[in-house]
């Protein structure tokens, strides 16, 4: 194998499992070393600046850093092996921190002419209001809805998400003075391209909740709700009942959300029913996990047959029994079990089966070309449409996804709208991500982090007691860690960016590394082909997606091989080196932005 | 040493020997010596022969001396018996422990200082009565301790690290030993386990005196140009005889060699040892060819590393002394009491 190239950012960046998963790419260990310090604004500003909202994520986000921590592939296999609590650790920095607003930046003194439209004011568009802002744009933000927070208003229950921690971060972008148009749906893309605006930008989600066709959906119409239409109006405080008998139709986190809020608005037996298996859900474990501890059922393997009605009141659903069955070409396909149909009654069912994308109000001939999905061609490193001012991003670029990726998506349209309106290419002249590595050695056996390991298993957040819960659709589930529960979570920790840096020519191949890794992650031999060498580690490689870390020849002539894969980031194997061949230093990356990439 | 104890996590697919235990649990505590010390890497290789070889912690008693080598068995095998001895005296202790009881296997694990300056005498006798135990002198040329003043073995002409020379003659505990009648005598280097590990594992699958010099470099006083115990020199001057592989008995041959340049043992414990030869014509069971080679090589300023001398029809001390074919501890009084009729056809046959 060629030696390790670790001048290329994504080498480290890849041992960053938690940040290299992140959309936005925010530097997780760093944030979380300050929360452990008890710099909980500083804490919440990294966030801020790569995911612009900590407080609500820290809620409410799909954490794809926490499946892929290292922390869950090396703790003990008898026991389950747990990632670090990420996501409710952002949300102690979110809670604890002081008064940032001073830390927030000001609204341009200057403006720089350029006029920038965006549609949608969910997180998406927010995102790219916050990066153009202090540049001097000027942003007009509309939106159908009177505030703006879009689907984190609108779709997210007051339960996980208070009004208060929306509003705080959503206030931080309109504090930047956008123009807001609230309250004014855009019904025509033609109408929006004559105002002449130098950019526009599409963030308005998927914002169409999926119908479910069949028999009785037009008799019991009356009682049977489309999900995310339904969440909206419970928001709004257009519902406040529901029947006392509710069946939610779907597993997505939507239909988690349906079936927490029902428990709160009457529905004393709520059921959720799913088409395919439990482990098949498309919700996260988590809300599952929620959902069952308020006492909701989750019956799988049912497909929804007929909605049964008696002179056009809802009665019930008539469900088809299914099985799971891999044919020849190995995919799986859900096929009737011949058991009896299942009736379940009801008075109320919400459909929560999916969300779509519709743009009915983007005429076919204004550039913006669509695929035979009616999506829009959407670039997807620069968010570009076919029409070059016209930009997608959120829900609203590739379907339905979270929070996470639509402020990702928000920071490349930006940088590409403010590459466009400078004139630039928006695909090649792109900002790199801003990186750095320094060494974190303070003495013999001192480093600027806590390089001990915790032994401590995953800390559940203490929840308020269900009795008070289930009362108030408002009054907030979770109630967060505290310090010392944050603490001793924080702790939990590995900082792989605090990186294992080998400097060959220094060293003098003692072993002294080898034998003292706790993870057996270090091996001397002769170098080979990648397959080869992988069979002659010291311990074996578990995941070939993790990479080995390979020197150049040593003396020996043997190279130095390390699967980063169960690197614990202990540092022992530098402490135990005496000629500083290996050294601990920390990789911090900036994922690109406008407000400091573009403008240099 | 470190501030951090190591972790107890480990690597998920770490494999597991006959007992169920991984070579972590062959551990002791955190080593305390220099980084980079080849003493380290020697406490490793033990660990990773006690684990290919299956051995039960406590059936292990290892003994030391003083010094920066006499350390080291509180950094390996936890679970063991241990005895941390006077300076120079543990091959007396192990001697006594291995006449009360036979049953343990006997680590000594001792250095240049300890074993051939003040317990020189101590070291001689110990391999000459034959006791069965496995000795390493972790052998690094100085005193490390107290600074790194020359010790017995560093070479004459040798360069210390304030720039002194050594005037004075070495000892070459490798041929002492086999002087002496030590009946398995190997040398190897820190720097490299391949050899360490199957050397060790021979050694204590030996039933007699089995001594393993390791040339071990000290990082903090012996490391430097002109040293001859330093990594570098060790590695340049390092002439293997022979490769060793020890296999559990009954398991599948897995390399082949070319023939002829394969030799296959049958070890006391049912174990074989496949020696693979390096240099074509050295015996390593002809004791006065290899004490012969030794020296040749020696005078060219070669380090003669690998299986120097085994004799495979060993036998040890109590096999000299026929005792009783038990651990005295036992016997119980029936055994050592043979009662007054005993006692009077005793007394009647040496009357």
């Amino acid at each position: 194998m060629k030696p390790t190239d670790i001048a290329n950012p994504d080498y480290f960046h890849k041992v960053v499992d938690c940040q290299w998963a992140c959309p936005a790419h925010t530097p997780v260990p760093e944030y979380i070393r300050m929360i452990a310090a008890g710099r909980y604004s500083d804490a919440y500003m990294v966030n801020w600046h790569s995911n612009v909202f900590p407080g609500v994520l820290g809620r409410t986000c799909d954490r794809p850093c926490e499946p892929a921590c290292r922390r869950g592939r090396v703790e003990e296999v008898t026991k389950k092996a747990e990632p670090v609590a990420i996501c409710r650790l952002k949300r102690v920095a979110a809670d604890n921190k002081d008064d940032v607003k001073d830390r927030m930046p000001a609204p341009a003194a200057q403006k720089n002419g350029k006029r920038v439209a965006l549609i949608g004011a969910g997180p998406a568009s927010l995102t790219v209001a916050r990066d153009l802002l202090p540049l001097g744009y000027e942003v007009v933000l509309y939106d159908g809805d009177a505030n703006a927070g879009g689907m984190m208003r609108t779709q997210i229950p007051k339960f996980r998400l208070p009004e208060t921690v929306l509003d705080e971060e959503v206030n931080y972008i309109l504090d930047l003075k956008p123009e807001l148009r609230l309250g004014q749906k855009i019904t025509s893309m033609k109408d929006l391209l004559a105002e002449n605006y130098d950019a526009i930008f599409v963030g308005c989600g998927a914002p169409r909740g999926r119908e479910l066709e069949i028999p009785g959906r037009k008799e019991a119409g009356a009682n049977i709700h489309i999900g995310i239409d339904w969440l909206a109006s419970v928001s709004f405080g257009h519902t406040t009942r529901i029947g006392k008998r509710v069946i939610v139709l779907g597993g997505g986190n939507t239909a988690m959300d349906c079936c927490r809020t029902s428990r709160r608005l009457g529905g004393e037996q709520v059921n959720v029913v799913v088409r395919s298996g439990f482990g098949e859900m498309k919700a996260s474990p988590w809300e599952k996990e929620d959902a069952m501890h308020e006492g909701i059922p989750i019956h799988n393997f049912l497909v929804p047959a007929e909605f049964l009605h008696t002179n056009g009141k809802l009665t019930g659903v008539r469900f088809q029994k299914v099985k799971a069955e891999t044919d020849a070409k190995g995919r799986r396909n859900l096929v009737p079990s011949g058991e009896p149909d299942l009736v379940m009654e009801c008075d109320d069912v919400l459909v929560a089966v999916g969300q779509e994308n519709a743009f009915p109000w983007i005429e076919r001939d204004t550039g913006v070309e669509f695929d035979k999905w009616n999506m829009p061609k959407v670039s997807p490193t620069t968010f570009q449409s076919t029409n070059p001012r016209v930009f997608f991003g959120g829900d609203a670029a590739f379907g339905p996804k979270n929070i996470i990726w639509a402020v990702a998506h928000g920071h490349d349209a930006a940088i590409s709208i403010d590459l466009l309106c400078q004139g630039k290419d928006v695909a090649t002249q792109r900002p790199s991500p801003l990186v750095n590595l320094s060494s974190q050695k303070m003495g013999i056996h001192e480093w600027s982090y806590g390089n001990d390991i915790s032994n401590d298993h995953r800390f559940k957040v203490p929840h308020a007691p269900i009795e008070k819960t289930l009362k108030d659709v408002k009054l907030e589930v979770e109630l967060g860690f505290d310090i010392a529960q944050a603490f001793a979570e924080a702790e939990r920790c590995l900082n792989c960016d605090v990186q294992t840096v080998f400097d060959t020519p220094k060293c003098i191949e003692c072993d002294a590394c080898v034998d003292i890794c706790p993870m057996d992650c270090i091996t001397f031999t002769a170098n080979g082909v990648e397959g080869d060498l992988r069979h002659r580690l010291t311990a074996p490689a578990l995941h070939p997606d993790q990479d080995l870390y390979i020197s150049s020849a040593l003396k020996t002539g043997r190279v130095m091989a390390k699967d980063e894969d169960l690197c614990l980031h202990c540092g022992l194997c530098a402490e135990r080196c005496p000629t500083g061949a290996w050294d601990m230093q920390k990789f911090l990356l900036n994922a690109p932005k406008t407000e400091y990439a573009c403008r240099r | 040493m470190t501030y951090i104890a190591k972790p107890k996590l480990r690597h998920p697919g770490i494999p597991v020997n006959k007992l169920g235990f991984t070579h972590r649990d062959y551990e002791g505590s955190i080593s305390t010596l220099c980084a980079g010390c080849g003493h380290d890497s020697i406490s490793f290789a033990i660990i990773q022969a006690c684990f290919e070889l299956n051995i039960e912690p406590h059936r292990v008693a290892k003994l030391s001396g003083i010094g920066c080598s006499s350390k080291t068995p509180d950094y390996l095998l936890g679970q063991s018996h241990g005895f941390n001895s006077v300076h120079g005296r543990m091959p007396s202790v192990l001697t006594g422990a291995n006449l009360a009881n036979k049953e343990l296997l006997y680590l000594g694990v001792s250095g240049d200082g300890d074993s051939a300056s003040i317990g020189l005498g101590q070291f001689v006798h110990c391999v000459r009565r034959g006791v069965n135990m496995v000795y390493i002198t972790e052998n690094n040329g100085v005193y490390g301790l107290t600074k790194g003043q020359f010790s017995a073995t560093a070479d004459k002409g040798s360069k210390s690290k304030a720039g002194g020379f050594n005037a004075d003659s070495p000892l070459d505990l490798v041929s002492m030993a086999l002087m002496v009648g030590a009946t398995f005598v190997g040398r190897s280097f820190s720097g490299d386990k391949a050899q360490m590990v199957p050397l060790i594992m021979a050694a204590m699958s030996h039933p007699g005196p089995a001594f393993i010099d390791i040339v071990s470099p000290c990082v903090a006083f012996n490391n430097h140009a002109g040293s001859t115990k330093a990594y570098d020199f060790v590695r340049e001057h390092n002439e293997a005889v022979n490769r060793l592989d020890v296999m559990e008995p009954r398991e599948a041959i897995k390399v082949e060699y070319a023939p002829g340049t394969t030799e296959e043992v049958a070890l006391h414990d049912g174990s074989t040892l496949r020696l693979s030869k390096v240099a074509a014509d050295y015996d390593p069971f002809d004791r006065i060819g290899a004490m012969n080679y030794l020296q040749s090589r020696a005078a060219v300023g070669e380090l003669v590393t690998g299986l120097i001398y085994m004799d495979n029809a060993a036998k040890d001390m109590h096999a000299n002394l026929n005792t009783v074919d038990a651990a005295l501890n036992r016997l119980s009084e029936k055994d050592l009491c043979p009662g007054a009729a005993g006692l009077a056809a005793y007394n009647a046959a040496h009357s």
